[in-house]
């Protein structure tokens, strides 16, 4: 498949949790501003591999990779990548809304009160745009001192894309990001989606197999830990070369 | 009678018996403070906190007591509190699985069983002789200190693994260290569990007599202790001293002295209690 401009790679990319062999031999070049999903079964090593992107797999005792990944063509994994930079360019979404047990205000602008942000007007500045660009600032401009804690689930998702947008990644990582919530807040984020694809790279983990078909651009199909195909989304759900992907996507396993 | 019939006589025999169980040490306890209370509740009054220890019982005030256990609680309390707090945290947060760790965690959770006069012994030997201290309030603040630190680090440990791991991740994601992810998420978050242990191991220091007394605190102080290199009493000591006294009127004072420090730890407790109240009501993961 051709990619205009590579934004993420994966050479050669093999990733170990102890002796489990969980990513094997995978190489990928995903492209710039534009939307790469992820599918396959549970446990097939899609989520483990999004989570190499920005480096979260760093914490997990006996987790170690060999082969590279690069960003923007500079391997993340040598010992002069610092990893706080690292996660300024590249954001990340998780499954389940984590916002922070303080008001959407603080959440929104956490990322850059850590970077020791403190000019009152630069933070509010953000703050609304980020707010804005997460299609949330008009439900919750009159409450920014409120408990985010108290916003609704699909609320919650759009705020931590906020917060994540909020210090301006060129990559968002999202990993099942709609998963816990109903079908109108899954709209809403897949409209997200497209809209953030205008000026950011996206890279989403997916079990739902027809979100992977509205929002993608190309898709990779995971299976026991081996990059099985990867293809145009509109190629891959039409005619897949791979049996197992066929199998997958009209739904005979996983 | 048929099986069934046994077997439920049994279970209201069980009841019964775990009825009585239950009230026999509550009864006990409440004939306790009834008793306390009518002996000494007459006897507080204002000269009663203000006055200075005395040989006669109608003179004799436990002023320098309480202004003891006060110093010994707000000393103990910086002491074991930053302490505490920082061993929890990297116990919790950054230690990796070893060996080592394994076997300091064990190792505090035993401390945190450890009686207290053996403390006091430790404390003794450390900061009195070693450190040539003396029987001051800050060698008692320090052996309190000890005392405390093992249910701190607990209690810490606890409250902080309470926090989602996807608040971390969170923090993390968005490109914190992982002091920033403690400082500004885990610890706010964890605070009022945190709070809630402090008072309570508190509570307990304020109640201790035997490991002060084992480092030298002194029974009769004629003086309110000015600075931690004074010498002091705390409250229990001097309940301990009257109620060693022959003569009826002590035990009055004794009671009355029961009933400040009573009152003193149930305030702690309560203060206790009404933070993890109010932590549980604003935070819900």
């Amino acid at each position: 498949m051709n990619i205009k401009h590579s934004k993420l790679e994966a050479i050669n990319l093999d990733a170990y949790y102890g002796d489990f062999h969980a990513l094997k031999n995978i190489n990928i070049a995903m492209e710039e501003k534009a939307v790469t999903a992820f599918i396959g079964p549970s446990g097939c090593g899609k989520s483990t591999f999004l989570r190499t992107f920005n480096r979260m797999n760093d914490y997990i005792d006996g987790f170690r990779i060999e082969g590279q990944i690069l960003l923007d063509g500079r391997d993340i994994y040598t010992n002069d990548v610092r990893v706080d930079e690292l996660r300024k360019e590249v954001g990340m979404v998780f499954q389940k809304p984590n916002p922070f047990p303080k008001t959407i205000y603080e959440n929104v602008v956490y990322g850059l009160r850590i970077q020791g942000i403190k000019d009152k007007k630069i933070l509010q500045e953000t703050c609304e745009k980020s707010l804005q660009q997460a299609a949330l600032w008009n439900e919750v401009k009159d409450k920014l001192d409120k408990s985010a804690l108290a916003l609704s689930g699909g609320q919650q998702q759009r705020l931590c894309i906020a917060r994540a947008l909020a210090i301006q990644p060129s990559v968002i990582l999202m990993d099942e990001p709609a998963s816990a919530l109903d079908p109108i807040s899954t709209a809403k984020i897949e409209d997200l989606i497209y809209e953030l694809k205008k000026d950011y790279t996206i890279v989403i983990v997916t079990h739902n197999m027809q979100q992977a078909g509205r929002v993608s651009d190309h898709t990779a199909f995971f299976y026991m830990g081996e990059l099985v195909e990867y293809a145009k989304t509109k190629t891959m759900f039409t005619s897949p070369k791979d049996t197992r992907t066929q199998n997958y996507i009209t739904g005979r396993f996983g | 009678m048929t099986n069934s019939e046994k077997n439920r006589l049994k279970d209201k025999a069980f009841q019964v018996f775990g009825v009585f169980c239950t009230f026999i040490g509550l009864v006990v306890l409440a004939i306790f403070l009834i008793d306390i209370v009518i002996e000494g509740i007459g006897r507080i009054d204002w000269d009663f906190l203000t006055s200075l220890p005395s040989r006669r019982a109608a003179r004799a005030g436990i002023l320098t007591a309480w202004a003891g256990t006060l110093w010994i609680l707000v000393l103990s309390a910086l002491i074991a509190f930053p302490l505490g707090i920082a061993a929890g945290v990297y116990l919790e947060e950054y230690a990796k699985k070893t060996k080592l760790s394994n076997f300091l965690e064990i190792n505090i959770a035993n401390l945190a069983g450890v009686p207290s006069i053996i403390y006091g012994l430790l404390g003794l030997e450390l900061f009195v002789r070693i450190m040539n201290l003396g029987g001051i309030l800050l060698a008692g603040a320090l052996t309190l200190s000890l005392l405390i630190l093992p249910i701190i680090i607990v209690t810490t440990r606890e409250a902080i693994k309470a926090v989602p791991r996807t608040i971390r991740d969170g923090s993390f994601a968005l490109g914190a260290s992982k002091w920033q992810t403690v400082w500004y998420q885990v610890l706010p978050a964890s605070f009022g569990g945190i709070l809630t242990g402090v008072i309570l191991a508190l509570s307990r220091a304020v109640g201790e007599a035997a490991p002060l007394i084992v480092i030298g605190a002194l029974a009769y102080v004629p003086f309110v202790p000015s600075s931690p290199m004074d010498e002091f009493t705390v409250l229990p000591i001097q309940i301990f001293n009257w109620t060693s006294r022959p003569q009826a009127a002590f035990l009055t004072n004794a009671a009355a002295a029961i009933i400040i420090l009573l009152l003193i730890t149930f305030l702690l407790n309560g203060i206790a209690v009404y933070l993890r109240h109010r932590q549980q009501k604003k935070i819900k993961w």
